[in-house]
């Protein structure tokens, strides 16, 4: 079966979770894992009122990006009840600028404590860019 | 690959991975675990985990991982690493990110028999009161002054606010506060995750539980702590919430830049540390520390809450409703303590990553009633289960920093767990054996479910049988409360 551009999927994790996320660019990257933790946590959404955050990161690296977003929509969940389904992200030299659409959340049932680095490699390949995270819950 | 012919047989019950099994190791590590047990992790990464803890700088004697060992992240979950202070480092990924998540026991003289057509009563009461699941508020609430004072005083602050008693604190591990913690370590992103959050639950594996004293198996110890068979028990576990958990968050983020700048070199960036003598440890430690009186109040208020659920269904109904404290552990942690090494006693940082602190008799720090018996230890089962009520020994000091098992461990994924049992048939089936369930998620609690971990008395014979605790009493649980 030929496999997406993009997309995600989760791994066997005794205790914890781990998703693998791909697709062309970092940018791309972000998104699907973004989408990915929600679909782990699951997490539904309001269909109203619609709301928009822009978020701006700057990393050293694409794990520390992917780790520090992630890690804020998980803030921001909590924080605000708020969370995304439409997502408007672009990486540059490592800055991340995105616009993001979401909605308050109507419910989720799993709770996230974090996203690690635990064995995090955002890997490149000729089909794009890859990576598994490991989100302690 | 850590395979079994890699260990060398200490005894039924303990193994070791010799320093020299890889080049970056820095000390061996010890593994108690019977056979049977082994087995079971060499499917995931717990001894990988081990490996690669025991390359931390400054780590002294051993890296120690208990029975109920599973892989986690960075290190393997119920691992214990202790670091010289103050040359040697502290890893936030070493203690979680639910920092102090801990199991709090309260007894009472209330016969399961006189009670029992209450249980449902008492199960609704106890959900009532206990706020859990996933992004629920507490009823307590605190502006940030406020807060800074939970930081700084844990249970002396719920003891203020007549959440606890002085006997609460007496028989909390370090009297629920631990000293040198400092808000302004800590972000202001964490301060707006806690702020509404204390005197709740969670959601995932934390739980409370009223529980059957099934069996005592010594008597001097059980009478010591108020446990008589036949009566109620409840197990209070959960930890310091999205206040700790952002704690963590931070200084794994910030110590990414740390080891750089200190020139360390790890196997995982999730092992990240800084030297404990360091600004970034200092920081860490101190906002650590708040994290950990976070905890300790969280529990006290829910403790409260406990005993609020339990006086409404059983005032006027029998004698006496009283829950009283029996112990407060914390099982992820890092604490400055003084171990015997090698004959020379040192000072070190000891990290507890799901692993108890199990003092032994004579421990100036432990009540005046427990001096003689050791500390008190939870081993809370899966659900459904057993838990068990254990002690410290002489043995826990001398080869595991003071440590013992945490839980049962779990042994299936939970993405496994998910696809195998069904919420709402496991939740019948636990009804049926005279459980009553009050769960948020009943797919959380498929997650949860027995056949996801070991069995818990695997691993508390293989820690009393090692010599490092001391079976006081067996438990069985009849009602569970779960977000």
């Amino acid at each position: 079966m030929q496999r997406q551009a993009a997309g995600y999927c989760e791994h066997e994790h005794t205790a914890d979770w781990e998703l693998e996320a791909w697709a062309p660019d970092l940018a791309g990257l972000l998104e699907q894992a973004a989408r990915g933790m929600y679909a782990l946590a699951g997490t539904q959404l309001h269909p109203q009122p619609r709301l928009q955050r822009d978020i701006h990161i700057a990393a050293d690296d694409p794990e520390s990006l992917l780790v520090m977003f992630l890690q804020e929509l998980l803030y921001l969940g909590e924080t605000e009840g708020v969370g995304f389904d439409d997502f408007e992200v672009k990486v540059k030299d490592l800055q991340l600028h995105a616009r993001l659409s979401g909605a308050p959340i109507r419910s989720q049932s799993k709770e996230i404590k974090a996203v690690t680095y635990h064995n995090l490699k955002v890997i490149e390949n000729e089909d794009g860019v890859r990576a598994r995270v490991v989100f302690d819950i | 690959m850590v395979s079994i012919k890699d260990l060398i047989k200490i005894s039924d019950f303990e193994w070791e991975i010799p320093k020299s099994f890889r080049q970056d190791m820095r000390v061996p590590v010890r593994i108690f675990a019977t056979r049977e047990l082994l087995e079971v992790v060499m499917d995931d990464k717990s001894l990988e985990q081990a490996v690669n803890t025991a390359t931390l700088p400054g780590l002294v004697g051993r890296v120690v991982v208990m029975p109920d060992m599973h892989q986690g992240y960075g290190f393997p979950i119920g691992g214990v690493a202790a670091t010289r202070y103050p040359e040697g480092v502290i890893s936030p990924g070493g203690i979680g990110y639910d920092i102090n998540c801990g199991v709090r026991l309260l007894g009472s003289q209330i016969e399961y028999e006189a009670v029992k057509d209450l249980l449902d009563s008492i199960a609704s009461a106890l959900n009532h009161y206990c706020p859990s699941g996933v992004g629920t508020t507490g009823h307590v609430k605190v502006d940030y002054a406020e807060l800074d004072r939970v930081c700084k005083e844990g249970s002396k602050w719920a003891l203020k606010k007549g959440f606890a008693t002085e006997a609460d604190l007496r028989r909390t591990e370090e009297g629920g506060c631990l000293e040198g913690a400092d808000p302004e370590c800590v972000s202001k992103k964490a301060k707006e995750r806690g702020r509404d959050q204390i005197g709740t639950l969670g959601a995932g594996n934390h739980f409370i539980e009223v529980d059957l004293i099934q069996q005592v198996f010594d008597n001097q110890a059980a009478s010591a702590m108020g446990l008589s068979e036949g009566c109620l028990a409840v197990q209070i576990h959960c930890g310091s919430r999205g206040f700790g958990h952002q704690i963590c968050t931070d200084y794994v983020q910030e110590f990414q830049g740390a080891v750089r700048r200190y020139n360390i070199h790890l196997p995982d960036r999730e092992l990240v540390c800084a030297p404990l003598d360091s600004p970034e440890g200092r920081s860490y430690l101190a906002a650590m520390r708040c994290a950990a009186n976070y905890a300790f109040a969280n529990r006290q208020v829910l403790a409260h809450a406990a005993r609020k659920a339990f006086e409404e269904v059983l005032a006027g109904k029998v004698s006496n409703w009283h829950l009283h404290q029996v112990y407060d552990i914390a099982h992820n942690m890092g604490k400055i303590e003084t171990h015997e090494i090698d004959g020379e006693k040192v000072t070190v940082c000891v990290h507890r990553k799901g692993a108890t602190r199990a003092f032994g008799p004579g421990f100036e720090g432990l009540p005046e009633e427990y001096r003689k018996i050791g500390q008190p230890v939870m081993v809370p089962g899966s659900m459904g289960t057993s838990s068990w009520v254990l002690v410290g020994t002489e043995d826990s000091m001398k080869r595991s920093f003071g440590s013992t098992c945490h839980g049962a461990g779990r042994v299936m994924s939970r993405a496994k767990a998910k696809k195998t049992v069904w919420g709402d048939r496991l939740k019948a089936e636990l009804e049926a054996s005279g459980i009553r369930v009050r769960a948020g998620s009943l797919s959380g609690l498929a997650e949860e479910a027995p056949q996801a971990y070991k069995d818990v008395d695997d691993v508390v014979t293989t820690v009393t049988g090692a010599g490092i605790a001391r079976k006081v009493a067996r438990l069985v649980p009849v009602a569970v409360i779960k977000g």
